[in-house]
């Protein structure tokens, strides 16, 4: 996939037709995660009712023409809900994710370039952390913090920090020990200037990808903690916790707790095929 | 450890191998007690975390393991005497280290129990849960695995539905099953765990998505096992496709998906808490959530660390067996 510099915008655009043609998966893909995009942002954009507002009298109503998913058992409607939870559900998990990044590329860049002790001393860390498993790590964070939105992010994005510590202190080390690095020490550059310029882009390069991969994962995590009670509390519309009151009314309304797991379905299948083609366009081979 | 480090974890590390014997001898003994070495050393420094977070967390320490539970000078003296607050810090550490390594992880005084009582009680039905999962996994994995490898269209589609299944969150797939098999076909029992059959739900819906991501693995395995010159020969002598699969390159194709293990272990402990209460069933997870939101730490503190425990236990022990099978692994220093 070489695209000239001079590329001119109409064969940039045939370039990208071209492109959904071959991958329709892919397209589908961002196209879908432009109306979640859309519905974080603005979701009264896209949907007709309040999210929180109860009515009564329009309570458990089946998916129909006025009420696309159905209403919920206060008489809320499920689409709009679903749309604003977006908003909640998508933002933990970006939160969480970037936290984990920003954090566990700082740890990894720092044990990859002191070595020695201070090397051994965070990996050490970093294998004890991960002893536990992530989501019994979150929930032990919460259980000092107490459930709800920030400290849920703060426990997520913590328990999945030593995921980027390790792939970055290992590019790290080997892009420090590279012969254009061994070069660029040769002209007397201060190692300021050594680290800033040559060696922290490149050993960061990968963080972006783990990141859009991660985030699958973080939306997950996050859902399945705020199933378990640990997030944002009622009545606020987030995915896990819509999922959690749907699962009490199985009997009557299977639609209260059906269309929040389908959105997090496709939001973290879209992210996944994002992710994947990223990942092997960057590797500079096609998946078949 | 998660989806994501999958590809990461395809690579199998491989060196050359060292044809020195006696050399080779000393090595594996002694890497043998490097890894379980190292696994203790993780353990010690998990009990060490747990006891530090007690006192580095904001508010007094009898008030965090007092829980959401009234504070009456009769239970503050009960704490004061269980965790020796008014000894120094480095002899509470020391009798803190010493009690968990006699499995005495302290009383619960929300729950007015003994901690480890409570967990002994509760560990039956998260072990059944975890071990029917665990089955789940390893049967769609291979299956999958042999009956798509190396063929176009069967592996796209296997390929998709894993997809499918591994962004799905186990505990709506869970919610999904029960609609369908509960409530309308009226197959399964809601909740509980009395019978057989309640555990055939919970275990599809935490390991059908391990399973899929284990596939992947394994098929990729297969793939290039049926590739290499060995599958050739055995063609040769006339065992048809499926023998040729299972007995030879199943084998090969096992070995980058034991590296799997520790991704494994822990997403069963993690995924179990959520399953049993998606499907109302007692055990360990209900205990720990149930604990978490009423802020009862010796309990909390109690989970993760045997969470840790079984976690570094059996890793170590694939590791180690991985040593055993695979003598190029050994030549490592």
């Amino acid at each position: 996939m070489s695209v000239s510099p001079t590329v001119s915008r109409a064969s940039g655009i045939r370039h990208l037709l071209l492109m959904a043609f071959r991958r329709p998966g892919l397209l589908a893909a961002v196209a879908f995660l432009l109306a979640v995009a859309i519905g974080t942002a603005w979701p009264q954009f896209l949907s007709a009712y309040d999210p929180i507002a109860a009515d009564p009298l329009q309570a458990q109503l089946p998916p129909g023409a006025a009420h696309w998913f159905g209403t919920d058992q206060l008489g809320r409607d499920v689409f709009s809900r679903v749309v604003h939870g977006a908003r909640y559900s998508i933002l933990i998990g970006v939160s969480a994710v970037v936290i984990a990044a920003v954090v566990g590329s700082i740890l990894g860049l720092f044990a990859g370039l002191a070595r020695g002790v201070i090397d051994e001393a965070i990996t050490r860390f970093l294998d004890v952390v991960s002893a536990f498993p992530d989501l019994l790590l979150a929930l032990v964070l919460i259980s000092f913090t107490g459930p709800g939105t920030v400290n849920l992010i703060f426990a997520l994005g913590v328990a999945s920090i030593p995921r980027f510590a390790r792939v970055v202190r290992a590019q790290t080390f080997v892009i420090a020990e590279s012969g254009y690095v061994e070069q660029a020490k040769t002209f007397g550059l201060t190692k300021a200037v050594l680290v800033l310029r040559h060696i922290l882009p490149h050993a960061m390069a990968q963080v972006p990808i783990l990141a859009t991969i991660g985030l699958g994962t973080a939306i997950i995590g996050a859902a399945g903690l705020s199933f378990l009670g640990m997030g944002p509390q009622p009545p606020i519309p987030e995915w896990g916790a819509m999922l959690a009151e749907g699962r009490n009314y199985l009997r009557v309304a299977w639609w209260i707790g059906v269309w929040p797991g389908v959105a997090i379905t496709l939001t973290v299948i879209s992210v996944s095929v994002l992710g994947r083609h990223w990942q092997a366009s960057f590797e500079g081979r096609r998946q078949g | 450890m998660d989806v994501e480090n999958v590809t990461a974890l395809r690579q199998v590390p491989v060196s050359p191998a060292s044809r020195h014997f006696s050399l080779m001898r000393a090595t594996l003994l002694s890497q043998v007690l490097g890894r379980v070495g190292s696994g203790i050393l993780v353990l010690w420094a998990a009990i060490t975390l747990s006891f530090i977070s007690l006192h580095v967390a904001p508010g007094d320490i009898v008030s965090l393991l007092i829980g959401e539970q009234l504070r009456t000078p009769v239970i503050e003296a009960a704490i004061r005497a269980e965790w020796g607050l008014d000894e120094p810090l480095f002899s509470q550490y020391l009798s803190y280290l010493w009690r968990v390594l006699h499995g005495d992880f302290g009383r619960s005084y929300i729950l007015q129990t003994d901690v480890a009582t409570l967990i002994l009680s509760q560990i039956l039905p998260t072990l059944k849960l975890t071990a029917a999962a665990l089955v789940v996994a390893v049967v769609f994995a291979v299956i999958s695995a042999v009956a798509t490898a190396g063929l176009r269209w069967p592996r796209r589609i296997a390929g998709a539905m894993e997809l499918v299944l591994v962004s799905t969150p186990s505990f709506w797939l869970g919610i999904v099953l029960l609609f369908i098999f509960s409530f309308t076909l009226k197959l399964f029992p809601v909740a509980g765990d009395r019978t057989f059959s309640a555990l055939v739900l919970p275990a599809l819906s935490l390991g059908l998505s391990l399973g899929a991501v284990i596939g992947q693995v394994l098929r990729e395995g297969l793939e290039r096992a049926l590739e290499e010159p060995f599958a050739l020969t055995v063609r040769s002598w006339g065992a048809n496709g499926l023998t040729l699969r299972l007995r030879h390159g199943l084998r090969h194709a096992a070995l980058p998906a034991v590296t799997l293990t520790g991704w494994l272990i822990g997403n069963l402990l993690s995924g179990a808490v959520i399953t049993e209460q998606v499907f109302g069933r007692p055990g360990l997870g209900k205990i720990t959530v149930d604990a978490v939101l009423g802020k009862d730490l010796p309990v909390v503190l109690a989970v993760a660390i045997l969470s840790a425990f079984i976690y570094v236990v059996l890793s170590t022990l694939v590791d180690i067996l991985y040593l055993l099978i695979d003598p190029r692994l050994r030549a490592r220093t």
